[in-house]
This record gives C-alpha cells, structure tokens and sequence, in this order.
C-alpha cells in the first residue's frame, strides 16, 4: 500500500463529477462503524455524483450505491487522488 | 393444517423488496408501500405448501446489524436469540455489492439461508447481468433470482423453502477467516461461551462481537442471554479489520458473479436526480408535486363525497322510519340514527375519498423513490434544527399516521435526534386530520371562487398549511435541540436508491382498499362508540340542559380567549381517541342545541356552523388548532412504548398543544384590535 507519495484530501474537497480513492477515516466509534459498512474501507474509489439544492448534503457513489454525506461527515474520510 | 410448522425470518436492506416478496408469500398486502407501513418491527404472516404451514417473520430493513441502530438491534437479536429455522435474505440485483456486506453478516450467524436477488427485471433493463449460479457457488447456499413484483421467482422459492427445512437441504458455507490475531483472541472468547449458545457459529459470530468490545452490544448480550465475557486484548484496530475483510469478501464475490453490459446503466436516473435535486429546481418542483396532489385530491374527493353522503342520508332515512314503523322507540330510534349512524356515516362519507386519492397518489410517489430525494433536498434545513435529515422521511410517514411516523423514527439512529423527531411528529396533520382541513378550507375560504379557481385556491391553501407544519416542526426541534435535548450530532448517511417505474395500477388497487378498510375499520372501532357517547351527553338533561351542555358551557369562556367555543373544544377533548370524529361532534353538538339539521352538502355545513357564531377568524383558528393539538390517543399510547418514559409523552402532547392555543389566541387577539379599529 504505496500510497503516501500522494497528498491527503478530504472526501467534503471532491467535486462533482470528480473520483478519488479512501486512504483512511478519522471518526470514531459508531459513526466509524457505519462509514466502513457502507463500504468506505483504503483503496474503495468514491465519486462525488449529486449536489443538494443548498450545496449540502452532497450524494457519492461508493460500490454501487448512491449515498448522501453531510459535508462535515465526509470530512472524516482521507481520500487522495485517483 | 399443515403437519410441520417452521419460522422463516425475512432480512434485507431497505428499499429492496422484502415487503413485496414478504407479501407474495403470504397473500398478506397491508404493508407494501414502505411509509406509512413501513416494516418497524417484526411482521408476522403464514404461508402454507405441499402441506406444510410457516411462519413468517419479516425484519425491519437494514443495512447491516453491526453499526447500531434501533432497527440492526431488532433484526440481530431475532436472528440470533429466537432460533429461526431459516432466513430468506433479498437481495437487489442493481446493487448487489451493497446488499452483500448483510448477506455475509447474517452467513456469519446461520447457514440455513437462500438469498433471493430480487428486481431482477430492473437489473435487465440497466443491462446489469447476475450470474446467479456463480453466486450460489460463491456464497454456499441457494440463490433464487426473482422480480417479486411480477410473481417471477416466487414459486422457485417456496420449493427453495420447503427444501431447506423439510427436506433439510444442506449448505456449504465458509466462514470468513480473520487476521491471525483476531482468530486466536475470538476463539479464546468463544470457549467461554460456547456452552451457552446454540450453536457454533452463533458462539463465533458473539466471539467477534465481543472481541469488537461494543458498549451497547455488550449490555444487550448480558440482559438477553446472561453472557458477561471480556476480552482480553481490546484493540480498535479489530473493529475496522473485521469490517473491512468484511466489504472485501463482498467485492470479490460481487465482482465474479455479476457484468455490467453497460457501463452508463445509471445515467438516467442521475439526469432525473438532476432535476428532482439541483438548486434551482429541485424545491419548486417538490411543492409543484404536492400543490397537484392536493388539488387532485380536492377536487376529486368533492363527488364521491357528496355521493357517499346523499347515499347514506337515504339509507339513513330507510332506517328511521323502517325503525318508526314496527313501532321501536323514539329514543332508541334517535341512539341509532342520530348518534351511531350519523357519526359513523360522517367519518366514511367525508373521511374516505380524500384519503382514497391522496393515498395511492403519494405511494406512488414513494415507490417511484422519490421520499429520499425529499430528505436530501431538506436535510439542511434538518441540520439547522440540530435534527437529522431522515426525520423528513418520518414527517412524510406522519402525514399517513402519527403513530406510524412515531414508530417510523427507529430509523434515526441518535437517540436525541430520535427524541425529537418523536415529540414533533404530531406537528404535521395526519390522515385524520386532512379531510377536516379539506372541508375547513373549501367551506370557509374558497367557496366564493367559482371551479377551477375555488379548487387551484384550496389547494395551495393546504399546501400552505403544510408549509407552515413543517416550518413548525422544524422551529420546535430547532428549540428542543438547543434546550431540553442537546446533542452531539450523529452522521448522517441517506441512501437514494435507484428510480422504479412505479406500478400505478396496483399501487391504485393496493392502496385503496387499504384505505377503505382502514376507515371502514376506525368507523367501527371508533365512530360507532364515540357517536353513542356523544349522543348520550347530547341528550340526558340534569334540569334543562344536556350534560354535554353542561361541559361545554363550562369550557366556552376559556376556549373563547383562543378564538375558539366551547363546543370546539369540547370536540377536541373528546375526540381524543382520534381526529377524524371531531367534527361530528362539532355537528351533532351543534344540532342538538338547534334544531336538527341534516348536512348533506358541505354548504349547509357552512351555514351550520355560521348559525352558530363561527366567522373567518374562528374557521381560521379551527384549522390552526387542528393542526397543532395533542395528539391522539393511539400516537400517544405509540409515544410512550418508543420513549419508555412518562416525561417526554407528556412533552409530546402539551408542546403541540402549547403552540396551537398561543397560535390561536394570537389569531383572535389580533383580528378583535382590528375589527376595533375598523369600528
């Protein structure tokens, strides 16, 4: 897993359209829980599909399903460019 | 009778299906639309092949039965304390991927599992192709493929069941194997407590659980089965190892078994999220959807209910004097005809059509997927409450039924946030209440407008009601979450799941007849008692005057400062039980005093209540009150077995009543300084 060459983001930075790969998660506890059984685990590639009217909550692709993260939520994913 | 009885437990993610294969099974069609029946907790129905009866029990839907909600708690422990002799897993065939994390979970607690790929149909059209052999070699059990909503797959699927638990089928079933580490400290785990299980999986999968040191989980196990065991090594690490090897195993199997034959397949629904979702018209359109919905059912529900009416008017008649004619009694004539029948033929009359076509209207809605889309599009707003986003769905589910949206709440996983979407729940009016405020609009406010003007008017009149709701609710959780109810907020993570084209048809079918009986039911259970109560105030006399008079003089000069009288109130009060009898005992009230009038049309209604004193301002402070009230007897009843707690039931019924009287009395306050100005 060769992946720090490349700079840390944060899944909230992604725009739409754009793709990025999950290097890490920084919740805790339950909240980490549901992020890994929605299938946020390292090397999971994520794609910011859908804005909300007002910006927030932005929806992604993450394996198949379209799922809708508050802005402060996918701040705790570490995710880096494709 | 059938000679074998067996319990087969239904599980899968939301949104998937279950409901309708669920239902296909059992013949049993009260709970296909996901809002208003939404599958809380357990469901039971019976089935019956080759002789042989089951039980059913279908699980609320979820994601996984690991990350904590009140839902996961209520499928996990089923599966593992209540010793189903198997589960049916549905699956969808459009995301798989997703669907398999609960499929590998609920193989790690049994192996008496088939996994049935339902949508199969919707798959094909997305060009998604299931190798559903693969899928089975993959897994270790049976895999059925089915489009439950067309039956397809539906009779596989019983000789699938009747195999497995008859025939007793065997499974071949891997278990995931661990980090090393984690192998080795689960097993120490699982040699204490492998006595006191079932069996061995369900030792390995506790094993794990324990392992993953959960609070809650580890409470849960020592009230339910006695079992206290700590690990002896607690690192976090193992939490994330399991789920991940978890999601991997999903992967792998996912990406052997099923093709994508084209890689766009879901581009049509990104360009109908586009214009359902996007800022500029993703709002407008949301209230353009409701403003028709209203109108339609408005001016739709207007001749069946004039119909109905005229009908039972007659019938009513037919009664009376057959009743008069083999010489019954004056007053027993009067018990029947004035008290039970009117009641109950009010409630059918004017309750039945308007919820016979909002009904169907907004199940289809729902099954085109559009509910979450709502939530997404409002949860900022939510958010600003300090709420989650997903108490928009159980609002939407409380517009059914209170009690239902109370229940409904289980979704949310926060137990403040929880707490809040219960207390306000009542805040927007259910199904109880819609046909009231129909009636209250289209005789006070926009009867002078001549068709389509009074109907269009109306309409956005109610959704303008509604609006004010909403914003209601949101302003009340906005102050319960920065009072009484501080919380941390929980994450908040929504699915949006794929568009279907919804079956208007049986949608149509399904949802009328539910409504039908639903009514019919509450006409029965309800009316027809509470029609005799109130006859019975109406007519015993303790001098010269009626005890309901009594009541309702007693109460007139308190109800006045709110623009109401004392009728009204009284109506409110003893409507308790539920809403939809309110205004009959705001009728038969009134004509008791006057002379009997017969109400056959809605003006007359008018005239009724203008003869006693009504004017705009108390139409206006009717309709407020109706919207924010205590609720009634059953969400109260639903409050308290969801809350435990005698203290936020309480909350729950004088909060909204706080509101509608200081909303009232603001009303009347500021229409008197007006009128005193104007003279």
């Amino acid at each position: 897993m060769m992946y720090l060459d490349k700079e840390l983001s944060l899944l909230n930075s992604l725009n739409i359209g754009e793709k990025c790969v999950v290097r890490g998660l920084t919740s805790e506890g339950k909240e980490r829980r549901r992020m890994l059984d929605l299938g946020l685990i390292q090397n999971t590639t994520v794609e910011a599909a859908l804005k909300s009217p007002s910006g927030d909550p932005v929806a992604y692709y993450i394996r198949g399903a379209l799922i809708a993260l508050r802005s402060e939520d996918a701040a705790k994913v570490q995710v880096s460019a494709l | 009778m059938g000679r074998y009885e067996f319990t087969v437990a239904f599980a899968g993610n939301p949104n998937v299906g279950k409901s309708t294969v669920f239902n296909n099974l059992t013949g049993l069609n009260q709970h296909t639309g996901n809002w208003s029946g939404k599958t809380v907790s357990n469901a039971f129905g019976c089935m019956s092949y080759k002789n042989v009866s089951y039980t059913l029990v279908d699980l609320p839907g979820t994601y996984s039965l690991l990350s904590g909600s009140k839902e996961e708690a209520v499928a996990r422990d089923y599966l593992c304390f209540q010793n189903p002799d198997m589960v049916v897993v549905v699956i969808d065939a459009t995301c798989i991927e997703r669907n398999l994390n609960l499929v590998l979970q609920i193989l790690e607690i049994t192996s008496r599992v088939i996994v049935c790929v339902n949508l199969l149909d919707e798959a094909q059209k997305k060009s998604i192709f299931v190798d559903l052999d693969e899928l089975s070699r993959r897994l270790g059990v049976p895999v059925v493929g089915s489009s439950a909503r067309s039956g397809r797959g539906m009779s596989e699927l019983k000789e699938m069941i009747y195999n497995m638990t008859v025939n007793e089928r065997k499974t071949y079933v891997d278990k995931i194997t661990y980090a090393p580490e984690i192998e080795r400290e689960a097993e120490k785990i699982f040699k204490k407590i492998r006595q006191k299980c079932k069996d061995d999986r369900i030792a390995r999968f506790l094993s794990l659980r324990l392992l993953e040191n959960d609070e809650e989980f580890n409470k849960g196990l020592k009230e339910s089965i006695g079992i206290s065991v700590e690990a002896e090594v607690h690192k976090k690490e193992y939490k994330d190892m399991i789920a991940e090897k978890i999601i991997i195993t999903a992967e792998r199997i996912f990406l052997s078994s099923v093709k994508f034959n084209n890689k766009e397949y879901n581009k049509r629904d990104r360009k109908i999220d586009r214009i359902l979702t996007s800022k500029s018209t993703g709002i407008p359109i949301m209230l353009l959807l409701f403003g028709v919905i209203f109108w339609i059912t408005i001016v739709g529900a207007n001749y069946p209910s004039q119909w109905l009416s005229s009908l039972f008017e007659n019938i009513n008649q037919f009664i009376q004097s057959t009743l008069t004619n083999i010489g019954t009694d004056n007053i027993i004539v009067s018990v029947i005809c004035d008290g039970v029948l009117k009641t109950t033929f009010w409630v059918v009359s004017v309750m039945l059509p308007p919820m016979a076509i909002f009904f169907p209207l907004f199940t289809i809605l729902e099954d085109f997927g559009y509910l979450p889309r709502i939530a997404f599009n409002l949860d900022k707003y939510f958010k600003r409450s300090g709420t989650h986003g997903k108490q928009a769905l159980t609002m939407c589910m409380g517009f059914g039924c209170n009690a239902c949206g109370v229940t409904g709440c289980r979704i949310i996983d926060s137990p403040k946030e929880r707490l809040i979407a219960i207390i306000t729940n009542a805040l927007v009016p259910c199904n109880g209440r819609f046909p009231s405020l129909i009636t209250l609009i289209s005789i006070f406010f926009s009867a002078s407008l001549v068709f389509p003007f009074n109907s269009v008017f109306s309409a956005l009149l109610l959704l303008a009601v509604i609006v004010l709701s909403v914003f209601a609710t949101l302003a009340l959780s906005k102050l319960l979450s920065s009072t009484l109810l501080k919380s941390e907020r929980s994450s908040f993570t929504l699915e949006l799941p794929p568009y279907r084209a919804p079956q208007i048809g049986r949608v149509i079918v399904h949802s009328v007849k539910d409504r039908i009986i639903f009514v019919l039911w509450r006409a029965v259970a309800v009316a027809m008692p509470a029609g005799l109560i109130i006859w019975l105030l109406a007519n015993i006399y303790i001098g010269d005057s009626s005890l309901l008079n009594y009541f309702t003089a007693s109460i007139d000069g308190f109800a006045r400062i709110f623009g109401l009288d004392g009728v009204i109130l009284a109506a409110f009060i003893l409507g308790f039980p539920a809403n939809e009898i309110v205004m009959p005992i705001m009728i038969m009230a009134y004509t008791s005093n006057s002379s009997l009038m017969e109400y056959d049309n809605l003006m007359q209604l008018h005239s009724l209540f203008t003869a006693n004193g009504w004017t705009i301002v108390t139409a206006l402070c009717v309709l407020v009150f109706f919207l924010f009230h205590f609720p009634c007897s059953t969400t109260c009843i639903t409050i308290y077995k969801e809350t435990k707690s005698i203290k936020w039931t309480l909350l729950a019924f004088v909060l909204p009543t706080i509101l509608g009287l200081t909303a009232c009395f603001l009303i009347s306050s500021i229409s008197r300084l007006i009128l005193t100005f104007a003279a």
